[in-house]
């Protein structure tokens, strides 16, 4: 073995130093926002909340929990993420395995591959697409969040190049055995397939609990709004909306939070789905980029 | 035979139907519909109505406000300071990255990088507000208690477009890292056993083995890059500005979603979308013929 040399131990230790500090500028931001979440107004106002919740309160999020509009599109959040996984994972799976067939199964494969393909190279723009959701009457409906992006091509491509990977023996034999195709892609292909299923059902459900654009224009009614495009208005475009700032009557609870600590206690919620199942299901998050960016 | 052949491939047939009616629906209408951008649009009209056509109006128009020019600088500027931070600071952490020995810090440092970027860009761009803000963020107060006058990150024209930069990168930059990440684990240890008998130190491994071994990733991931020149990052830049820093941060995307959607000016607006859309296929279509030639990438 050659002895590490001086050089490279100081590297070390500054590299150390350096990914550390990448590491903690990516987590310490959201420790402030939530120890700022957790303060009461006169600490907040004060400036002296920094990591840790000064005079530690649980009032902004009782306040959030308790505002109907919260829990109205954390509702409507819920209930597209079920809608829009199910409706996804169904039309990628049944797209993708006939796409993955070889020339001589389906001759006229390579052609419809590039009819989805061509929609990822080329779009309408906005306005067209806006005009097409429109015409088709889904505004103000949850099916304007599911229906329009309803088969993720990009899913598709890769799940069908993961079915073009798997062994062809086990297919031509449950052919001769006279399964049907129906029968071949649930009872072989999908079992096989599991792992790479998970990791798209995964960045399926975090795309739809993410999605806050079509929201916010799909939606005429506030009500009909999804988590994410409530947070937008409240938190970023700051318009005061019924029930975004505080009611004056609430003059007890005005004591204890502020504007702020209610904004950050949403922020935080908003994005708490995401980071409790972050920790868990890493290796499938991890396992998505694999997927996506290098194939042999 | 030719019958049995179709019977055998209808159900093939059947399961790409809905698939194909879905993306008949909501992206070839749409690309129809680029028609809006030759007419004065009235949607009560209906969207293949009887609309007043105006050849090229709209883009004649379109090339008399010098808004349009301001835009697409700030777009090219804002992508292309993007493409090359996010190409080169993951290189850069994923190689550091890789000189780490103790795997319990590396694949703790990798998992916390990697988070912000399963955030949306509402909350982040919430957290951002928070903490930047020039009166009660704590980056300013960070800034004062070392003397530094306060900074108005967000709502100075001068600082907005790298506010942008750094913030996307902030959040996006995990994901390339563990890309890269990834390729550096197909490279055979032997490379690197064989180099130590032979007495290269750390930076010439590095230099000589793992950053070869980085090469077809590196290429591919630059290449593909090329096609969002003009996709400054909407959702970052939509949460984040406001009138005051237009101009130096209005972007395309921004600039058609206010055009269109608030002011209701569809002709205008589909017009500079379709400028948008025709050069991004432009280059999204080389960029994967560049990647196919040089890194024998194929999408399918």
């Amino acid at each position: 073995m050659r002895k590490i040399t001086r050089g490279e131990k100081i590297f070390s230790v500054f590299n150390y130093i350096i990914l550390s500090i990448a590491a903690l500028a990516c987590i310490l931001p959201m420790i402030h926002v939530l120890a700022v979440s957790l303060s009461s107004r006169s600490a907040v106002a004060a400036g002296v909340v920094k990591l840790w919740p000064v005079d530690f309160t649980l009032m902004s999020y009782k306040y959030v929990i308790n505002k109907p509009e919260f829990s109205r599109s954390l509702l409507v959040s819920v209930k597209r993420v079920l809608l829009g996984l199910l409706v996804n994972m169904f039309l990628t799976i049944i797209t993708a395995y006939p796409l993955s067939k070889d020339d001589h199964q389906f001759p006229y494969r390579t052609i419809l591959v590039w009819y989805f393909v061509f929609t990822m190279l080329f779009g309408g723009g906005l306005i067209p697409f806006y005009m097409t959701v429109k015409f088709t009457g889904l505004i103000d409906t949850i099916w304007a969040l599911i229906i329009p992006g309803a088969l993720p091509v990009y899913n598709v491509i890769l799940l069908l190049n993961f079915f073009r990977s798997l062994p062809k023996e086990l297919e031509e034999a449950a052919l001769v055995d006279g399964a049907s195709h129906w029968t071949i892609l649930w009872k072989i292909y999908v079992p096989l397939s599991l792992p790479a299923l998970a990791t798209l059902t995964l960045f399926t459900a975090v795309g739809h609990w993410n999605s806050w654009f079509d929201g916010l224009i799909f939606m005429n009614r506030p009500g009909n709004y999804p988590l994410q495009s409530y947070l937008q208005t409240i938190v970023v475009q700051q318009t005061i909306t019924p029930g975004s700032t505080l009611a004056t009557e609430d003059w007890k609870l005005l004591q204890i939070v502020s504007d702020r600590t209610v904004k950050t206690a949403q922020i935080f919620l908003g994005a708490l789905p995401i980071l409790i199942v972050y920790p868990f299901l890493q290796k499938y998050f991890m396992k998505g980029i694999v997927l996506g960016s290098l194939k042999e | 035979m030719v019958n049995d052949k179709f019977r055998k491939q209808l159900p093939l047939y059947l399961m790409l139907l809905p698939g194909m009616i879905v993306v008949f629906v909501y992206s070839y209408i749409p690309m129809i519909g680029i028609v809006i951008a030759f007419q004065r649009f009235i949607p009560a009209k209906g969207l293949f109505g009887p609309q007043e056509w105006v050849g090229l109006g709209n883009f004649r128009y379109i090339l008399t406000l010098p808004d349009t020019y301001k835009i697409l600088r700030n777009t090219v500027f804002i992508a292309g300071m993007k493409i090359i931070a996010g190409l080169v600071i993951p290189i850069v952490i994923a190689l550091l990255l890789n000189e780490v020995r103790k795997e319990r810090f590396k694949r703790s440092v990798q998992t916390i990088i990697y988070l912000p970027y399963f955030l949306s860009w509402v909350i982040f761009a919430g957290i951002l507000i928070d903490i930047l803000s020039p009166s009660e963020g704590i980056v300013n107060k960070i800034l004062e208690s070392i003397g530094l006058k306060p900074i108005y990150f967000l709502g100075d024209p001068k600082w907005f477009p790298y506010t942008m930069v750094i913030t996307d990168l902030w959040k996006n930059f995990g994901f390339s890292t563990i890309v890269y990440l990834a390729a550096l684990t197909s490279i055979s240890p032997t490379l690197y056993e064989a180099a130590e008998i032979d007495g290269a130190n750390r930076w010439q491994q590095t230099w000589y083995i793992t950053l070869p071994g980085m090469r077809a990733i590196i290429v591919l991931l630059a290449t593909l890059s090329l096609g969002s020149i003009l996709n400054a990052g909407f959702e970052q830049i939509f949460n984040l500005y406001s009138p005051q820093v237009y101009e130096t941060g209005d972007i395309i995307d921004t600039f058609v979603y206010r055009l269109g959607l608030i002011q209701a000016q569809y002709g205008l607006a589909t017009a500079v979308g379709l400028f948008k859309s025709v050069v991004s296929f432009g280059l999204i279509s080389l960029s994967y013929y560049l990647a196919y030639r040089l890194a024998d990438y194929r999408i399918f």
